[in-house]
């Protein structure tokens, strides 16, 4: 399956996958600090395990980002 | 009209001549209001950069006192500012920089009770603050009060910008849903950021604010700006409006602002995939 992460083209064997799989392959250690985004649709974060992905899907991983102040 | 005497078209003269900005644009950046939250890394290199650029009113908002471990990156205080308010600091440079400024100091923290009085008064919001409560409070009080805003990040070698422009683009709520959970949250002191990288994302949001009110050139509306200063990674995420958006979607939830529990600022890891 050919699903493009942050712009990069990325093959996967797996037939089945989701938007948790796809944070688990990326290492995506705190996926509470990411925003995902499938298509230009941010998804639900309770949806993450039950949104499968389909061949040519786009997904962005936006990170959550503080700083500035302190 | 503003007329403008020999000193200020001097002062002003590299704005005037900038086809998309001229005399017409430099009268209205000298009628501006612009706020900044947060008078720290971000905040510090905008209110400068506006001071210069001849922003008539400049707002500050911070509750925060200067320390030495400000200096690495925090450039409108000074060693001799330990110890002074923020604001103040930030009032004292913006003056040295131009007199012809009105400068207003908030010295409190912008709070669900008094965030909607204070930016209400501004024309554009810079928020440059380390805390997601404050990030939301303040997308949710421009969305309300129709204010357009540039949202700034950074942490370690990353940076992240966003403009918002009430009615017509994502908000930040439309991608970031709500604060994450505090405990998944390190604190700055633990997580660090290389000092440059505030004036990167500062210089960035200030270009906005003077975009904005001049008209010059794009936004960064439907679009977060994030970059990777270990290799100088310059990356455009094309945002939308989301229909769901408990704040600006289409059955919005959220009618009041809200004073979310304060955690800390940043991510844990962007490892293989960068932020």
């Amino acid at each position: 399956m050919h699903i493009t992460v942050n712009g990069e083209s990325k093959e996967f064997n797996q037939a089945e996958f989701s938007i948790a799989d796809l944070l688990e392959e990326a290492e995506v250690d705190s996926p509470e600090m990411v925003s995902v985004q499938v298509n230009g649709s941010v998804i639900d974060r309770s949806h993450y395990a039950d949104t499968t992905l389909k061949d040519d899907d786009e997904v962005d991983f936006l990170y959550f980002m503080g700083g500035g102040r302190r | 009209m503003i007329e403008f005497n020999e000193e200020q078209l001097q002062r002003y003269s590299r704005h005037i001549l900038l086809a998309d900005v001229g005399v017409e644009g430099q009268e209205k950046l000298c009628r501006a209001k612009v706020l900044i939250v947060g008078a720290g890394g971000l905040g510090a290199p905008v209110a400068l950069y506006l001071a210069a650029a001849g922003v008539g009113t400049i707002g500050i908002a911070d509750a925060d006192s200067v320390e030495i471990s400000n200096l690495q990156r925090q450039i409108s205080h000074f060693h001799h500012n330990i110890g002074d308010a923020k604001v103040d600091s930030a009032r004292e440079k913006i003056l040295a920089i131009n007199p012809e400024i009105k400068v207003n100091t908030y010295y409190e923290y912008l709070r669900a009770d008094n965030i909607r009085e204070i930016i209400r008064d501004y024309d554009f919001v810079v928020e440059g603050t380390d805390n997601f409560p404050t990030k939301f409070l303040v997308n949710d009080a421009c969305i309300m009060e129709g204010i357009p805003f540039s949202h700034g990040g950074i942490l370690r070698f990353d940076g992240q910008a966003m403009t918002v422009v009430p009615g017509k683009s994502a908000c930040y709520r439309c991608v970031f849903r709500e604060p994450p959970p505090p405990d998944a949250v390190p604190s700055c002191s633990q997580a660090g950021v290389l000092g440059a990288i505030a004036g990167m994302l500062g210089t960035i949001q200030a270009a906005e604010a003077l975009k904005f009110i001049t008209g010059a050139g794009e936004l960064l509306t439907d679009t977060l700006l994030s970059f990777d200063a270990r290799n100088m990674d310059f990356r455009k995420t094309r945002l939308h409006c989301q229909e769901n958006c408990p704040i600006c979607g289409k059955n919005p939830g959220i009618h009041e602002l809200i004073d979310y529990e304060h955690g800390g600022c940043g991510i844990k890891s962007s490892k293989s995939v960068a932020a």
